[in-house]
């Protein structure tokens, strides 16, 4: 196990490190093969068919089949990756980033236009979340 | 003799070169964006450099995780572009500059910057936005391409100090070349964006701001920001702002802002284009 990182106090930031590389290797592969029409067209068919020729854990295979993108970070997702399945889904980046930040497309896009999330307060996790983990 | 005449640091985001290529730049959400381009665009145009060094990030289109390389250099006569998973864009091929770019890998290999060398490599969103940004929607890109490629998405990139250090031995090498070649660096990528997690949206517009004029008062200082202050302060995709440094590595000591344009929103990010030129120069 290696020792904690001066960013593991960032909020709400999966950093893709070498831990989290390790992790996500076969999830973010499964991602990569997305990027080939005939395998868009094969994962669509049949997505537990398709899935099973990658050697995900069970909860990678189920953060895919419920397309929980924040779950999928937590288990080695990589965003510039899983966006692949988003795209596949004719999801846009914005749309994703709504979901993983918890608010409505309409939320997260005005928050855009006004100017994006502010970085006063969410530079550090807060202190009770720091004890969490 | 090759010389570098100017730098260009451009964000690369993937949304602006769909909104090109959908024809929606008017519309009020990409309007006030688009028209900050058209400046930049006269420039270049006025500029005609020979060859453009465009430093950027591949997202998982040429590579994957199978191998991750922290510099390369392109050296082929054409790059194809990218299936990013939902058809190539329809942009003109990118076509390279493999004398230089062979130059290039050569001379910064004896330099001690350890360059991996691809021969085909299609190139995505990260290299064509900003030629689309900066060139509009021409039959044929202007000038020749060599793809320079860092890698930003399996932590940790190369430092900013490192990657400046990189710029200043691109310059030493492009200026032993024995052709007259005026030659411009694209820097891109950023400003501050976070793409993941319960964080994204994130935008640091003072942050943007200190970048920007730092490029010019003071790079060096700039080289000393470490990863996790890009990632705290700017967002943890702003981090691939490091690509800007190799840019401005590339310039001479003392440079002018020719010109700056800083918006956002654009989609997730906070989008800026900055154009930087050696006083030499001028």
């Amino acid at each position: 196990m290696s020792a904690p990182k001066d960013y593991d106090d960032i909020p709400g930031t999966y950093v893709y490190d070498a831990e989290r590389g390790r992790m996500g290797y076969p999830l973010n592969m499964f991602c990569m093969s997305l990027t080939k029409a005939e395998n868009r067209a094969n994962f669509k068919r049949d997505e537990d068919a398709y899935l099973g020729r990658f050697e995900l854990t069970p909860e990678q295979h189920r953060c895919v089949r419920e397309r929980d993108w924040l779950g999928m970070l937590k288990v080695g997702g990589n965003i510039y990756y899983t966006i692949k399945i988003a795209f596949c889904d004719g999801l846009t980046f914005q749309d994703v980033a709504g979901m993983m930040s918890g608010v409505s497309k309409e939320t997260y896009a005005q928050m855009m236009l006004d100017g994006g999330r502010s970085p006063e307060g969410n530079r550090y996790k807060q202190p009770e979340k720091k004890t969490n983990g | 003799m090759a010389r570098i005449v100017a730098g260009i640091a451009c964000s690369h985001v993937p949304a602006i070169g769909a909104a090109m290529d959908r024809g929606t730049t008017d519309t009020p959400y990409w309007q006030p964006l688009f028209s900050g381009y058209a400046p930049a665009r006269e420039w270049l145009a006025k500029l005609d450099p020979d060859v453009a060094v465009v430093v950027y990030n591949d997202h998982a289109s040429a590579f994957s995780l199978e191998i991750i390389p922290t510099f390369l250099i392109g050296v082929a006569d054409t790059f194809p572009i990218a299936d990013e998973g939902f058809g190539p864009r329809p942009v003109p091929a990118v076509q390279g500059h493999p004398r230089l770019a062979w130059h290039l890998a050569e001379s910064l290999i004896l330099d001690e910057f350890d360059m991996t060398i691809a021969n085909h490599m299609p190139v995505d969103h990260g290299l064509t936005v900003p030629l689309s940004i900066t060139c509009g929607q021409p039959a044929a890109w202007p000038f020749r391409v060599i793809p320079l490629c860092v890698n930003v998405v399996q932590y940790p990139p190369p430092t900013g100090a490192r990657c400046h250090k990189l710029g200043r031995a691109i310059k030493r090498a492009v200026e032993n070349y024995q052709e007259d070649l005026r030659v411009v660096v694209y820097g891109t990528g950023g400003m501050s964006h976070q793409l993941q997690g319960e964080r994204a949206g994130f935008i640091n517009r003072e942050f943007d701001t200190a970048f920007l004029d730092g490029m010019t008062r003071d790079p060096l200082a700039l080289t000393r920001i470490t990863h996790t202050e890009y990632m705290r302060e700017a967002g943890s995709e702003g981090i691939e702002m490091v690509m800007w440094h190799v840019m401005r590595g590339a310039l001479d000591d003392r440079v002018n802002e020719v010109y700056r344009h800083y918006h956002v929103p654009a989609s997730n990010t906070a989008a800026a284009v900055m154009i930087l030129e050696n006083r030499s120069a001028a």
